[in-house]
């Protein structure tokens, strides 16, 4: 009944959480169970196959499990944040649960095996073992995807805009621009090795032409679908060219753009392994490919797991970003 | 609430002149014929408003003489010259109030300022318009907070800050509820007579054209061409139910195809 009271508070999400019963999290306590659990089958169980962090599992969960509990009784005092972990708790519960189940399923059963499926305990060992190689990698990534991405965007916008703008330009660059969008990243790497100067700056290109061309074709969309009102008022206001393109056109097209700029996040990661096939000697996706290639898998999915948390973080930001900028839409959405 | 804008007024007023205007759109198949041999000057600090049934060419006439669109044929021309483009001592003021979702109502009527460079200097005169129309206290609303009314005298204030010499006021009351629409009437009157520009108003409220203007005109149906053409010499304010008011106004029903007992 009181978790039925607590759904609907959590639900929306804003009021205040203060629950009558002494103030207890009951999906905290939940998941404190569920964590408890797989804590324990990893522990109190034999391995079938070994992993080697069957122990440091087992405690990395028993702390989950006492940290939710020590939250279930405080997390009302918590403020926003509060209310961020009471919205999830239903995913603590299940999250615990599926760690027990996988952990079962995997070294404890054996039903899923080696090297294919890796418990939770043998993505641990990856992370316990190999953090430096994976910490490089990350550095790696992260400095040819942020170059990559943001020369990528910035031309793609840049572009965009013309192309929107002005009908010579879209007359010669928008048949271009539709023939190379659906060339897969790969197909690139022939002419790439041979125009640029090292790999590096290949797989740069790579990256930048995947993030670029979703920006471009939005952005072009959203220029040229600009209301034609629009830029008659700003005209009989005395508008040259410049504030119709800058404080008209581009402001109006924003929301495409940002569309745009998500689309091109994810494709950046997609790319991200083909670009780091060029001779890469570190970076995520080079990981991932040096580690199918020994049937790693448990580094594969070590390393998969880190990509996807990363990208999330930069959709988040770009949420916030979009917020930000586009606060006007809130209510026209 | 006048005398604020007339302190501050730097605005004259221009002739404008209509002479043979025809206009066609090209659609994909076919022509369109708008506007049809129009003639039609008027003198700097006139009020004219333009009567016609829906359709027939109104709006199109407005964005001739705002320079938004050259004639097909003929000329249009302010104090003798031809009116080559858009120019903001010529605003016009949209039929609906198109203002940019994502500027502030502040911003909005910035936006003139803005484009000619003129925001520090007279940053001052966007208070003052805003309190004009009223909306005062919504300078940071975003327009689709605003009703439809609101978002009208917005429009207003943002074509007033630029102290036109000629005013282009396209149905800017059609929208409003009949008490606010009165107060604006009022309020466009007040201005025209303290910044002396000079107004074009189009209307399809024949009582709204016989309050405002001195000189009323009728066109026809779509092409539209000059019908009829009416001077109203009462001095203001007119009211309403003044009897050579009530005389003019049969007669331009029955001018439009409409009997007197409507
Ligand atoms: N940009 C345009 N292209 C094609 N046809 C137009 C355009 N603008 C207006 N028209 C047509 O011209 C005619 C007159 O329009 P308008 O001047 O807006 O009439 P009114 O304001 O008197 O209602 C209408 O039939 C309208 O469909
Ligand atoms: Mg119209």
């Amino acid at each position: 009944m009181s978790a039925a009271i607590e759904e609907t508070f959590s639900g929306t999400g804003r009021q205040s959480v203060t629950l009558p019963l002494a103030g207890i999290w009951r999906n905290g306590l939940l998941a404190a169970g569920t964590w408890l659990l797989a804590s324990a089958l990893t522990y109190g169980l034999p391995d079938v196959i070994t992993w080697g962090a069957t122990g440091p599992f087992a405690a990395v969960t028993l702390v989950g499990a006492l940290i939710f509990l020590a939250l279930s009784v405080t997390v009302h005092r918590l403020g926003s944040t509060g209310r961020t972990l009471v919205h999830y708790g239903p995913w603590f519960i299940v999250l615990g649960l599926w760690l027990a189940a996988w952990e079962v399923l995997t070294a404890k059963l054996g039903w899923l095996p080696k090297p294919f499926f890796s418990p939770p305990e043998g993505l641990l060992h990856v992370y316990m073992t190999d953090w430096d190689r994976l910490l490089i990698c990350i550095a790696y990534t992260g400095r040819l995807w942020g170059l990559g991405f943001f020369s990528g965007i910035f031309v793609g916008f840049a572009g965009g805009v013309a192309l929107g703008w002005s009908k010579r330009f879209a007359y010669w660059g928008m048949p271009l621009l539709k023939l190379i969008g659906p060339v897969p990243a790969s197909a690139w790497i022939p002419c790439t090795f041979f125009i640029f100067p090292s790999t590096f700056h290949a797989s740069i290109f790579l990256v930048a032409l995947a993030s670029g061309i979703p920006v471009a074709i939005l952005t072009a969309a959203g220029v040229s679908q600009v209301n034609r009102s629009f830029y008659d008022v700003a005209r009989t206001l005395g508008a040259d060219n410049r504030f119709l393109i800058f404080k008209v056109a581009i402001p109006a097209a924003l929301p495409n753009v940002f569309v745009g700029i998500f689309m091109g996040l994810y494709y950046s990661f997609a790319v991200l392994v083909v670009a780091e096939m060029l001779g890469a000697k570190f970076g995520l996706g080079w990981y991932l490919q040096f580690n199918t290639a020994y049937s790693a898998y448990a580094n594969v999915y070590a390393a998969l797991i880190i990509m996807a948390l990363i990208c999330a973080g930069l959709v988040r930001l770009l949420f916030v970003a979009r917020d930000r900028l586009l606060g006007w839409q809130k209510g026209i959405l | 609430m006048s005398v604020a804008f007339a302190e501050a007024s730097v605005a004259g007023s221009i002739a404008l002149d209509f002479e043979g205007v025809s206009h066609r759109y090209d659609l994909d198949d076919k022509t369109l014929e708008v506007l049809d041999n129009v003639s039609l000057a008027i003198e700097p600090g006139e009020f004219v408003a333009l009567l016609g049934p829906s359709g027939c060419g109104k709006s199109t006439l407005l964005r001739l003489a705002a320079g938004l669109e050259a004639p097909t044929a003929g000329s249009v021309s302010e104090d003798g010259q031809p009116i080559l483009g858009p120019n903001p001592d010529r605003i016009l003021v949209f039929q609906d109030a198109t203002l940019f979702p994502w500027r502030t109502v502040r911003a909005n009527v910035a936006i003139g300022l803005e484009a000619r460079g003129l925001i520090c200097e007279r940053e001052y005169r966007i208070d003052e318009v805003l309190k004009l129309v009223k909306l005062d206290g919504f300078a940071d609303f975003y327009p689709h907070q605003l009703s439809g009314g609101m978002a009208q005298r917005a429009a207003l204030a943002r074509a007033l800050v630029n102290d036109p010499k000629l005013l282009l006021l396209d149905e800017p009351f059609g929208k409003l509820d009949s008490l606010t629409r009165l107060r604006m009437q009022k309020e466009l009157l007040d201005l025209w007579k303290s910044a002396g520009f000079t107004a074009l108003l189009v209307t399809h409220d024949v009582e709204e054209a016989l309050l405002l203007a001195d000189r009323v005109i009728v066109l026809s149906d779509r092409p539209a061409s000059i019908v009829a053409e009416l001077r109203v010499d009462q001095p203001h304010p007119r009211r309403r139910d003044d009897a050579k008011l009530i005389a003019l106004r049969a007669s331009l029903l029955e001018t439009l195809g409409i009997s007197h007992d409507v």
